[in-house]
């Protein structure tokens, strides 16, 4: 190879590509089925895989390649295929291909249950450029199946996992840290260390979603607000290997959150990524179905949403009393997860705080020694200072 | 893929990369697996890279670029060669280019 660069590489994830403007869209979330093959004790998003309403309403492939050939003339370069299961869809190979096509790097978020030998050949011969990233949630058959609720379901992973190995695709296990599950952390990683393809760190969900359609809102979401681990726990968790996690944020505190007054769309920069739900309705994020904040891709097109649509939801505003008072003037904003699809899933609103992120962010921020304990975060008027003078001492 | 660049032949982008064309740059995109280092890689070029790059269209031999370029660039031949030559070479080892006669 020449000792001269001719060629700029650039890896997935790293800034730099652009001189001058960002793409209009640099990503785009698909949600290709809310159906799933398992029925996990935590999903926000699943219906059963056989919903026939559903399964007659999802988008067809050509509507959806027509879409990312729309998304790519937009200039983005990463779509996440993700559901529900995406592999359910018998179009599912079809949908990927036409996206590589375009030159679109693939984010594939799947419980690999369902990877044929063909499929994981096809991820090898034509690679989705990002790692397959896979939801194991248990080491054992009785802990995962206990999560999953679906029998076979573990050995049906295994055997995935074991495809996308042996055809030498990278994937990425994460985990979740449910009542089955919790004391499996370590070894899951240990085990994930020694998979062949295996790229990264687990991760691991631990701040359940309630549901983001606010269906069966208050059977499920009672039993998964049940599945929620405490702050004191969380803070635990993330210190089961040292104290890297509780350093990142006060970095962070000191860096980049704090308070936002009444903007409450801060989690993405302007123009940078879009989500579209199985049946062509474009939306901020994956989480945000708030009738009030989604695009009809059928009644218009991605280019008026992602130019128009959203930079217009970008200005909205918040008007409860509680969130101005409590959100709009608290330091933690930003490390705390309270975002307008939060709000929705809780309370069906764009801006009431959700006392379980704010209890989460207070537990990190006293980890963090930002705060003393029972101190409210929105009453303290030097908390970025304290963060950076806690950063540097 | 090993072979030497040679300017009486020529040359088109491969089908086992897509090029776009992104904000005024020109990314390249694996298609096909075992083009970057590392799976994740994509391509840019600078500004000279983009000047080689857009001629390399499977239309002409690589002496007529060559050519083309010196027209267009104030460089001395034997540089200006040696870097097209240098930039194609690294292309066909990524199997960016493909030779077609």
């Amino acid at each position: 190879m020449s000792a001269h660069a001719y060629v700029r590489k650039v890896r997935s994830g790293e800034s730099g590509l652009w001189k001058s403007a960002q793409p209009a869209l640099t990503r785009l979330d698909i949600e290709l089925t809310e159906r799933c093959n398992n029925d996990c004790l935590h999903c926000a998003v699943n219906l059963p895989a056989g919903d026939i309403e559903a399964r007659g309403s999802e988008w067809r492939a050509e509507r959806w390649k027509a879409l990312l050939t729309d998304a790519a003339g937009l200039g983005c370069l990463v779509v996440r295929l993700t559901g529900g299961e995406p592999l359910l869809r018998a179009d599912f190979e079809e949908i990927y291909l036409h996206a590589r096509r375009l030159g679109l790097r693939v984010m594939l978020f799947t419980n690999a249950t369902l990877i044929t030998p063909r499929l994981a050949r096809l991820l090898k011969d034509v690679p989705p450029l990002e790692a397959v990233e896979v939801s194991v949630y248990g080491l054992t058959k009785e802990s995962c199946e206990a999560v999953t609720r679906v029998s076979g379901s573990f050995a049906a992973c295994r055997r995935g996992l074991g495809l996308l190995g042996e055809n030498g695709v990278a994937f990425t296990v994460k985990g979740a840290v449910l009542p089955p599950t919790s004391r499996e952390a370590d070894a899951l990683e240990a085990w994930a260390a020694g998979l062949p393809g295996h790229a990264g760190r687990p991760a691991f969900a631990m701040l359940f979603d309630l549901r983001s359609r606010r269906d069966e809102a208050a059977k499920k979401n009672k039993a998964i607000a049940g599945l929620r681990q405490g702050g004191d726990e969380f803070v635990s968790f993330a210190r089961r290997h040292g104290e890297g996690a509780v350093d990142e944020w006060r970095e962070f505190c000191g860096r980049s959150a704090g308070a936002r007054g009444d903007r409450l769309f801060n989690c993405l920069p302007m123009g940078s990524s879009a989500a579209v739900d199985p049946y062509g309705r474009l939306q901020y994020c994956l989480g945000l179905r708030h009738p009030g904040t989604v695009y009809d891709l059928a009644a218009g097109s991605l280019r008026e949403a992602v130019t128009k649509f959203l930079p217009r939801l970008r200005k909205t505003r918040a008007a409860d009393p509680a969130y101005l008072e409590r959100c709009g003037r608290c330091f933690l904003k930003g490390l705390c997860e309270q975002c307008p699809a939060k709000s929705w899933a809780e309370h069906g609103t764009l801006d009431t705080p959700v006392e379980y992120f704010c209890g989460i962010a207070h537990a990190q921020a006293v980890a963090a020694g930002l705060l003393d304990w029972g101190e409210k975060a929105w009453t303290v008027r030097d908390g970025s200072e304290r963060a950076k003078r806690r950063k540097g001492s | 893929m090993t072979g030497k660049i040679d300017l009486s032949r020529t040359y088109a982008p491969s089908d086992d990369v897509v090029v776009r064309e992104i904000e005024g740059e020109i990314v390249i995109v694996p298609l096909t697996s075992g083009i970057g280092d590392v799976e994740d890689e994509c391509f840019t070029f600078d500004e000279w890279g983009r000047a080689v790059w857009s001629k390399i269209d499977g239309s002409r031999p690589l002496e007529t670029v060559v050519q083309e370029l010196l027209d267009e660039y104030d460089a001395p031949a034997g540089l200006l060669k040696g870097e097209v030559v240098g930039l194609l070479q690294e292309l066909y080892e990524r199997r960016m280019i493909v030779d077609i006669g």
